[in-house]
């Protein structure tokens, strides 16, 4: 297993949630600049206008301030400031026109005069063009009474926009640069975001993926609390696969031991049924039924004990196990085994240093190794068992003269069930080599298969980290 | 057929627009080769003996250009300028109220270059109204007529001299007739607004039998003659230009105040060679303001003021403000007033 998980090709993805997410923050983000952008630009644009109408307005009102009845004729007498006060503000051009009742009285005749307002004093503003320029103007009314009767004074203050123009393109530059630069943060910080809310995610796949494949514990670790009923889920899901592997694996053993007692009492009773019979036919169907019973019992046992390997590596314990002593023992054990065919058991064990662990589940392992070694090898031949130890780990190697694993079912042999071709005739469940790797990997550790130095035999090595 | 008529045609029309001028130029003269390819026409209130030198100068860089000036009164210029845009290229006057004017109501062509950005912004209205020179409203004096007396330094002091010697001034007092002539109106209205004096002043030389002039040349040559013994707000680059009569004038620049008068240039609007008038333009401006000047300059450059300086002169400002005082009200209202200060019978 590595630690990416590998995609499996039926999941399909429904996009990338960091993209949308960043995608939706970032467009939001364009939105929300753009209306920055508009409510600026409106907005000073309106202040620029107001304070160009308030100029003009004063330019008009200082106008209408010196209108005079002299002899009962309207007159008036601009101040000078009416009209350098608007030239203050910008160089633009600059018209005026005084009428009374619809006739010109002063300025340019031919200047608009801006729509009256609501009411008759208010000012009016108008935004036109008058020869070949851009204008904006003010218009203010007023009744007057002469000699003659009542009479309308309407005195039209007017300024081409160029000045207004050039500043309105200054503001909207800079409310542009507002708008863009709060978007390029807004961005950022969306981008971030995304970012950093979805790494609870990667965190939890990183926690659940790196884990090995016998571990089934429930995940601890603490996430956001709208993952917890994912990760709730996750833990019920996990606990009832763990559940229902426990409940197999109990009953796989409860159904080997059911077996292998019964069994053990028919191969008594067809052993001594050999030793009545006579007749050569029967004598060998006879030995084929009890082989078939070794069988059987053999794969019973390598169940059973298959199933307590599985229980066990579930919740490994770890104590200090001395695996020089555990061999001794165990050769000790197994030699008049080996005898039985000759098999010299050579032990060379130097003192190491404990290792963490599970001394049955390691005494079933070099028990299964040993097994094959005896099992394979020819009789009167040689099986070296080793204890070294490096740096980071202890290895026990066994290497026999058996002739080494067929080479091209070699990646095969320690799955579950399988046996090589030089297996033929030899009574075996192909559980052995599977019960060593697991009981290795649940310590960390690993299981060689390899050919011995001298090529005559295998060389099975079990190695377990010192921490 | 038709398009060897058309040539005809227009020539006869250009001929007959020619002779239906809408003014009587004082002067006019060519500089330049008769045979040019391009010809700039001038409207000018200059004197043309004293630019003369200026447009000599600019013409030898320019030898396929030829220079038609008209010489004439400011009045007319704007009426010329008015009536018949599309025949000039370029008018240069001393009434900046007028100029100010015909750039404001569209008459004339913005013009741009390193000259128009380097020369000071008073000077310059809108990239249209050129200023090209600084005169002083001066007062020139007959010394023979100041004999004994200490001679004035601010405006002050001459009305002080006149209260206490009505007889030796009486009738020898002269300036211009604000009616008649535009630069009189325009140094009279940037009196009147500068200063409070200036009633007092205008209601004493009344008082003291007021010669008005339309010209300064009849009025400086009096003063000269001994026949008047100051003349008021006469432009001292004219006295100055008529170096004939040194020694029998003198130039006094009121310390109180002296408005400046800017002479300016504006391209037309029509003109068919804005790209050779820019040049003309900009060839005033260099020798008015750049700081290697022109010898051909014939304008004494003042120190460019930096607004800081205490110094009594005071350009007058371009901008709309000068459009006030040739509204038809405010025209009438002043002479009025004018009138009855400087008439006293
Ligand atoms: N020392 C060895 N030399 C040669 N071949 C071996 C050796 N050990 C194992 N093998 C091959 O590997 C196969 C798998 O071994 P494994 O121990 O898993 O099964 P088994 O011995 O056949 O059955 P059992 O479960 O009863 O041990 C064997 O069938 C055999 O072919
Ligand atoms: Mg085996």
């Amino acid at each position: 297993m590595t630690d990416q998980p590998t995609p499996d090709a039926r999941l399909r993805s429904s996009g990338s949630l960091r993209r949308r997410l960043a995608l939706q923050l970032v467009g939001s983000a364009a939105v929300l600049a753009s209306l920055l952008f508009f409510a600026v630009l409106g907005f000073t644009r309106d202040v620029s206008q107001r304070s160009h109408d308030s100029i003009l307005l004063a330019s008009a009102t200082s106008l209408m301030d010196s209108v005079t009845i002299e002899e009962g004729q309207v007159t008036l007498d601009i101040p000078y400031a009416a009209l350098s006060m608007l030239g203050n503000i910008s160089d633009d051009r600059v018209f005026y026109r005084v009428t009374l009742d619809d006739s010109t009285l002063t300025g340019y005749g031919d200047l608009p005069e801006a729509p009256a307002g609501a009411r008759l004093e208010e000012p009016g503003y108008w935004t036109g063009s008058y020869r070949g320029a851009g204008l904006r103007s003010v218009t203010l009314r007023r009744r007057m009474s002469l000699d003659s009767g009542a009479a309308g004074i309407a005195i039209t203050v007017a300024q081409t926009r160029e000045g207004q123009q050039a500043e309105l393109a200054a503001l909207t530059r800079s409310a542009l640069a507002l708008g863009g630069g709060f978007f390029a943060i807004a961005a950022l910080l969306a981008l971030w975001t995304a970012q950093s809310s979805i790494r609870p995610l990667q965190v939890l796949t990183g926690v659940v993926s790196r884990r090995g494949p016998k571990d089934l514990r429930p995940v601890q670790r603490a996430v956001p609390s709208e993952m917890l009923p994912l990760v709730h889920s996750l833990n019920r899901f996990i606990e009832r696969l763990r559940v229902s592997l426990t409940r197999s694996e109990e009953f796989i053993a409860e159904a080997a031991h059911r077996v292998r007692t019964p069994l053990a009492t028919v191969r008594t009773q067809a052993e001594i049924t050999l030793r009545r019979v006579e007749k050569p036919e029967n004598r060998n169907s006879l030995r084929e039924m009890i082989r078939a019973i070794d069988e059987s019992s053999r794969a019973a046992g390598q169940l059973l004990d298959h199933a307590m390997v599985t229980f066990r590596t579930d919740s490994l314990e770890r104590k200090p196990v001395d695996l020089q002593a555990l061999a001794e023992e165990l050769v000790g054990r197994l030699r008049p085994v080996a005898e039985l065919k000759d098999i010299a058991l050579v032990l060379e064990a130097g003192s190491v240093p404990p290792v963490p662990g599970d001394a049955i589940l390691i005494q079933n392992a070099l028990r299964n190794i040993l097994d094959n070694a005896i099992k394979y090898a020819p009789p009167d031949s040689e099986v070296a068992i080793s204890v070294t130890m490096d740096q980071s780990a202890v290895t026990i190697a066994v290497t026999d003269e058996a002739g080494g694993f067929p080479e091209a079912e070699k990646n095969a042999l320690t799955e579950r069930f399988v046996r090589g071709s030089n297996a033929a005739g030899t009574i075996g469940s192909g559980l052995g080599l599977t019960i060593a790797r697991e009981v290795a990997e649940a310590h960390g550790g690993r299981l060689v298969l390899s050919t011995s130095s001298t090529g005559a035999g295998a060389c099975v090595s079990l190695s377990f980290p010192l921490s | 057929m038709r398009f060897a008529i058309l040539p005809t045609l227009l020539t006869a029309l250009s001929l007959w627009a020619a002779s239906l001028l809408a003014f009587e130029a004082e002067a006019q003269r060519r500089f330049g080769p008769l045979e040019a390819e391009t010809v700039l026409k001038v409207l000018s209130t200059t004197d043309t003996a004293l630019l003369a030198p200026l447009l000599e100068d600019f013409l030898a860089t320019h030898p396929q250009t030829a220079l038609d000036y008209y010489e004439l009164g400011s009045a007319d210029l704007m009426q010329a300028v008015i009536t018949d845009a599309s025949g000039f290229d370029i008018a240069i006057s001393s009434a900046m109220d007028l100029q100010v004017k015909l750039a404001n109501d569209g008459y004339t062509l913005r013009h741009r270059s390193n000259l128009t950005q380097a020369m000071p912004g008073w000077a310059n209205w809108r990239d249209h109204v050129f200023g090209f020179s600084q005169e002083p409203a001066t007062v020139i004096l007959s010394p023979r007529a100041f004999e004994g007396l200490e001679l004035p330094r601010r405006r002050q002091d001459l009305i002080t001299l006149l209260r206490r010697h009505p007889e030796r001034f009486s009738g020898r007092i002269g300036t211009y007739d604000a009616a008649a002539s535009g630069l009189g109106y325009l140094f009279a209205t940037q009196d009147a607004r500068t200063s409070d004096g200036f009633w007092r002043m205008m209601e004493i030389f009344g008082s003291l039998d007021l010669r008005l002039y339309c010209c300064s040349g009849t009025m400086i040559e009096d003063v000269a003659r001994g026949d008047l013994a100051l003349a008021y707000n006469v432009l001292g680059s004219y006295a100055e230009a008529r170096s004939d009569l040194s020694g029998q004038v003198l130039i006094l620049e009121p310390q109180d105040y002296t408005n400046m008068m800017l002479r300016s240039a504006v391209i037309l609007r029509d003109t068919a060679e804005p790209g050779l008038a820019g040049e003309l333009v900009d060839h005033l401006l260099e020798a008015a303001w750049s700081p290697e000047g022109n010898p051909a300059y014939p304008f004494h450059r003042y120190p460019v003021r930096n607004g800081a300086e205490s110094a009594p002169y005071r350009p007058i400002q371009m901008g709309p403000g000068l459009m006030v005082y040739l509204d038809r009200l405010k025209r009438q209202r002043f002479l009025r007033e004018w009138h009855s200060a400087v008439e006293q019978d």
